[in-house]
């Protein structure tokens, strides 16, 4: 099936590069300042939350600005990749019904605006983490490992959503809140170590949990995570993926009523 | 050969209100067993084939399920119940406007376009010259998509459309656009297009149209195939059909 994929791809080449282009015009409308902006705005939210969690939770904390900005970092990526996910189909609906293309076409072209601007932000932070004293090392190579798989699973969760979002209009603000829930859930601004070990573990539920764990491990504790770490980052981009690519093969025809 | 061939082809659209009502109350009214999902047949129950280089004129009045019948041969969907048989690569030009996108330029679209279109990059830029020619927009084209008048537009949709060479062609309602004069030149385009051998389906309103170029008519009416065959004899019955309505 994968295999398919890629084949589609490579016959939609044309198309995909096209759709690239689109979606990076219109989400940068042209401007420098369009593309400054969207790096700006994270290096804002982390400027606002050092202000204000430094004092509560960065007292005894080494590079407690890093660990802002690995956290911040993921969960932006994660929340601009999946909400553009969401309306790749119904932005696209003219077209959909109109035109027979591979649906995953408008969800991949919106995903590569979204991972050029995240790397684009890892940039920013590698430099951050420079000038504040962070020894560089060959194990950050391996942080390749966790940001493909949290493309992936940005992929996975954006096919999901952008499913049901043709379904039920509504999901739009129940996911605003969701990610609400989850920006809490994901130890951005503060340390899980004074919770009981058990509770701890429970943190890795959170996929974006393990993601950023994985790189505050390596970056600022200089360490490779666990095995289990490892694990856990492949099998929930692995599942996001397949829950979405089954729900775009069984339901691809039947988009078509709701549109 | 058949080219194209439908054995008792029906679509039936899901209408409920559970797009309009939202996840929230979907799960409500689960709760609540008040959940219901209706069901409308588009499409029901159609049967018809025709041979290579034919062309098939599709005729009735709105809402009679000439459009689904397009998306249905195209592959846009497909039917929930019969068979199907298509043979040979599909051009099918539902909509010229379709994919066009406000904030691009002229020439940015005509690209984009073409890829949706299926046109190789080789392609579009061997006849991107001759396509913006043809449209009369060559003084347009770094100009936004959306500062254009919508007869241009329509110009440089059909511009675009009418450079596939396809085995079989889906037209629905797009044979002639644009003012008076391009409106001969497209017609003309399209014949020529049609000529090649290409097996062409027409939706059109023009019953002047449908006589003149079809080689078959399907007369479709709130989903129900009506009638097909001889071009001439449907045209006149559904002719009577529309007067005495």
């Amino acid at each position: 099936m994968f295999q398919n994929i890629v084949k589609k791809i490579k016959k939609n080449q044309f198309l995909f590069e096209e759709l690239v282009k689109r979606d990076f015009k219109k989400k940068y409308k042209r401007t420098v300042l369009g593309m400054m902006w969207s790096l700006i705005s994270p290096l804002m939210q982390l400027l606002v939350m050092s202000i204000v969690f430094t004092n509560f939770f960065g007292r005894d904390k080494p590079h407690y600005t890093i660990y802002l900005f690995a956290g911040n970092l993921t969960y932006a990526f994660f929340k601009d990749s999946t909400t553009g996910g969401m309306n790749s189909l119904m932005q696209n609906a003219g077209i959909i019904t109109k035109i027979n293309l591979p649906k995953y076409m408008f969800l991949l072209s919106k995903n590569v605006a979204s991972v050029i601007n995240y790397v684009l932000t890892l940039l920013i932070f590698f430099i951050f983490a420079f000038f504040d004293g962070i020894e560089f090392h060959f194990n950050f190579l391996l942080l390749v490992y966790p940001v493909i798989c949290l493309i992936i699973f940005n992929i996975g969760c954006g096919f999901i959503l952008s499913a049901l979002f043709v379904i039920f209009k509504d999901i739009q603000y129940l996911y605003d809140i969701f990610t609400l829930m989850l920006m809490y859930l994901s130890a951005i601004f503060y340390y899980t170590d004074t919770y009981s070990p058990q509770a701890q573990r429970l943190f890795y539920l959170n996929p974006l949990y393990t993601y950023i764990t994985y790189f505050r491990r390596i970056v600022i504790d200089g360490i490779i995570p666990s095995w289990k770490v490892h694990v856990l980052c492949l099998l929930y981009a692995v599942l996001a993926l397949g829950i979405g690519a089954l729900i775009y093969k069984k339901y691809n025809y039947k988009f078509m009523y709701y549109m | 050969m058949k080219k194209i061939e439908l054995n008792n082809v029906s679509v039936s659209y899901i209408v409920g209100d559970f797009s309009n009502i939202g996840l929230k109350d979907v799960i409500i009214q689960k709760i609540k067993g008040t959940y219901t999902q209706k069901e409308f047949l588009a499409l029901n129950d159609i049967n018809f084939a025709i041979e290579e280089g034919e062309l098939l004129g599709i005729i009735g009045t709105n809402g009679a399920g000439k459009s689904t019948l397009c998306k249905v041969i195209s592959g846009i969907m497909r039917p929930t119940k019969g068979t199907m048989a298509v043979r040979g690569n599909i051009a099918s030009l539902l909509e010229l406007g379709t994919g066009f996108d406000g904030d691009l330029t002229v020439k940015e679209n005509t690209f984009l376009r073409g890829a949706m279109l299926g046109y190789t990059r080789e392609f579009m830029n061997q006849t991107y010259e001759s396509i913006i020619e043809f449209a009369e927009l060559k003084e347009f084209e770094d100009r936004k998509f959306s500062h254009l008048s919508s007869g241009m537009k329509s110009r440089l949709a059909f511009s675009i459309a009418c450079l596939v060479k396809p085995e079989i062609l889906i037209l629905d309602e797009v044979l002639s656009v644009g003012d008076g004069a391009f409106r001969r030149k497209s017609e003309q385009k399209m014949l020529e297009i049609i000529g090649s051998g290409a097996t062409t389906l027409l939706v059109s309103h023009s019953l002047e149209q449908i006589r003149r170029m079809a080689t078959k008519v399907l007369w479709l009416d709130k989903g129900k195939q009506v009638d097909f065959g001889a071009t001439e004899e449907i045209c006149d019955k559904y002719e009577a059909f529309l007067k005495k309505k």
